[in-house]
């Protein structure tokens, strides 16, 4: 048993269908990327997989021992939070929320794993620093602590370079790479094809072709070829 | 004028209103915070509307106890602005608006129709506006507004945690296993409950500011979400404080009184921040 399974996902708003016939399954250790055009539903499936959305159809079946609140997120930035008044420690502090259940405080264990998580990514200087003052890069890996209070199992990332320098860029992917290697299963939407191939042990295609299979099979694929070769051809524009 | 003071503090009626006042400003400016940064100020808005409307329909049935009515129809309310808030298909802003003005019209409707006092339009102002209620409060009364104000400060204080997170990332939230939609509900009925309270002190058009000013005071100077809401809940009771002090001193409205010193604060904490801001960088 995979720690996902998804099995002929339909997504969608209202009963406008995006994505038909989706399978696919992610294993403990994966490093899945999921490409695609823009308004392929890459963001969609992110939020059906999160249950923050009811698919259309299909089933997403998780097991092997995750449960379903322990799926960590890097969500894209939004408005609100870019004007948000609160410092480092607090915003990692809680993603040990979902740990409480109704008990109103963090315990001990709580803070010391905000702590470690902090330390992990490196911005325990920080700590009390505003989040709003912090560069893209730092604010990134400030939300990376607090998935990583969430949960040590899987974390899925939303677009997490977008909005970044080329340096801090490969920085980020590194630091998700070290993730995945100390056993944090992986799932990343991202538009940079290049990057996905490099660092992905796992594909997943959406759009006009459908494609799941590891890295080395969609670089033979007859979507991978024309996507990247798509990707090189914007680069060069 | 310290004798003054001292002299109008041995009334009963002066402590009550001083004691009122200041509780009613601490709860309003604890959730300001949040709603600021959900970008729910509105709702307070809104809410504030619907309670007129009830407050009039409690006139006219002559109740002795208006809280009654008044509570229930303003918690049912938010929690029906909190739905179409979600709701994609129509705009939350515009839901709002319907119902605040739509309750704003018949609250006057009904109260002209079936008026039974004969000062209808001073009824209707110091609806609006506030009124010297505040200094005709009887100890039932104080003790009411006592334990609503309590009420309010233990479920702040026991639910801090996870409203911080519920404002900040409510997606996470949900996706991490908190219970959002039921935060955000408990939210809703904490702000009726405030709005209603207030409304004895302010008045229904001016409860806003109460909310949202001292929020936006200590949004200016402080940078961590603890000391944005601890400076805010200090200054909205000093603010309220002084507010009811040259109230009572220079013989104006209280409600008005208490904004204005509000805004003359924001002033201050705007420009503060302006120097402090330029300083650090």
């Amino acid at each position: 048993m995979a720690f996902l399974t998804v099995r002929d996902l339909s997504l969608g708003y209202d009963s406008h269908t995006i994505v038909d016939h989706l399978n696919f399954t992610v294993q403990a250790g994966d490093y899945l990327c999921i490409v695609g055009e823009n308004g392929s539903g890459k963001s969609t499936l992110m939020k059906t997989l999160l249950r923050l959305q009811e698919p259309i159809g299909g089933q997403i079946l998780i097991g092997d021992g995750l449960k379903a609140n322990e799926i960590g997120y890097l969500p894209q930035q939004t408005v609100i939070q870019k004007d948000f008044p609160a410092s480092v420690k607090e915003i990692v502090l809680s993603g040990c929320q979902g740990r409480c259940g109704l008990r109103p405080f963090y315990s001990k264990e709580e803070k010391q794993l905000a702590k470690e998580s902090m330390e992990r990514m490196g911005i325990t200087a920080l700590s009390s620093r505003c989040y709003r003052d912090l560069s893209g890069g730092q604010q990134q890996r400030v939300l990376l602590a607090r998935a990583l209070c969430a949960t040590r199992k899987v974390l899925l990332l939303d677009e997490p370079v977008s909005g970044l320098d080329p340096k801090v860029t490969t920085e980020m992917y590194e630091l998700i790479e070290g993730l995945n290697r100390e056993g944090v299963t992986i799932i990343m939407i991202s538009h940079d094809v290049a990057a996905a191939v490099r660092y992905a042990s796992h594909i997943l295609h959406i759009g006009d072709h459908v494609f799941f299979g590891t890295k080395e099979a969609y670089l033979n694929s007859d979507a991978g070829k024309l996507f990247l070769l798509q990707a090189k051809g914007g680069e060069r524009a | 004028m310290i004798e003054k003071l001292v002299l109008y503090l041995q009334y009963p009626f002066v402590r009550y209103a001083l004691i009122v006042g200041v509780l009613i400003a601490l709860c309003s400016s604890l959730l300001g915070v949040t709603l600021v940064l959900k970008r729910f100020s509105f709702i307070g808005d809104g809410l504030s509307h619907v309670a007129f409307g009830a407050m009039a329909i409690a006139a006219v049935l002559n109740l002795s106890n208006d809280m009654l009515l008044v509570l229930p129809i303003t918690v049912i309310s938010a929690v029906l602005l909190l739905r179409a808030g979600q709701n994609a298909k129509i705009k939350g802003d515009a839901a709002i608006a319907m119902i605040s003005v739509g309750a704003l019209a018949f609250g006057y409707l009904i109260m002209n129709i079936f008026s039974t006092s004969s000062n209808l339009s001073g009824d209707v102002c110091s609806t609006l506006f506030g009124s010297t209620s505040i200094l005709t409060l009887n100890p039932k009364e104080v003790w009411l507004c006592v334990v609503l104000s309590v009420l309010v400060v233990v479920v702040f204080v026991l639910f801090y945690n996870k409203i911080f997170a519920v404002t900040f990332d409510e997606d996470f939230a949900k996706a991490t296993g908190t219970k959002a939609n039921l935060y955000n509900l408990l939210i809703a009925i904490v702000i009726a409950v405030i709005i209603v309270l207030a409304m004895n002190l302010v008045g229904s058009l001016l409860i806003s500011a109460l909310v949202i000013f001292p929020a936006l005071s200590a949004m200016r100077l402080f940078r961590s979400f603890k000391s944005v809401t601890v400076c805010s809940a200090v200054l909205s009771v000093v603010c309220a404080f002084s507010g009811i002090l040259i109230s009572i001193l220079a013989g104006t409205p209280v409600g008005s009184t208490i904004v204005a010193v509000d805004v003359a604060v924001f002033l201050l904490c705007y420009l503060a921040g302006k120097i402090l801001g330029g300083a650090r960088k």
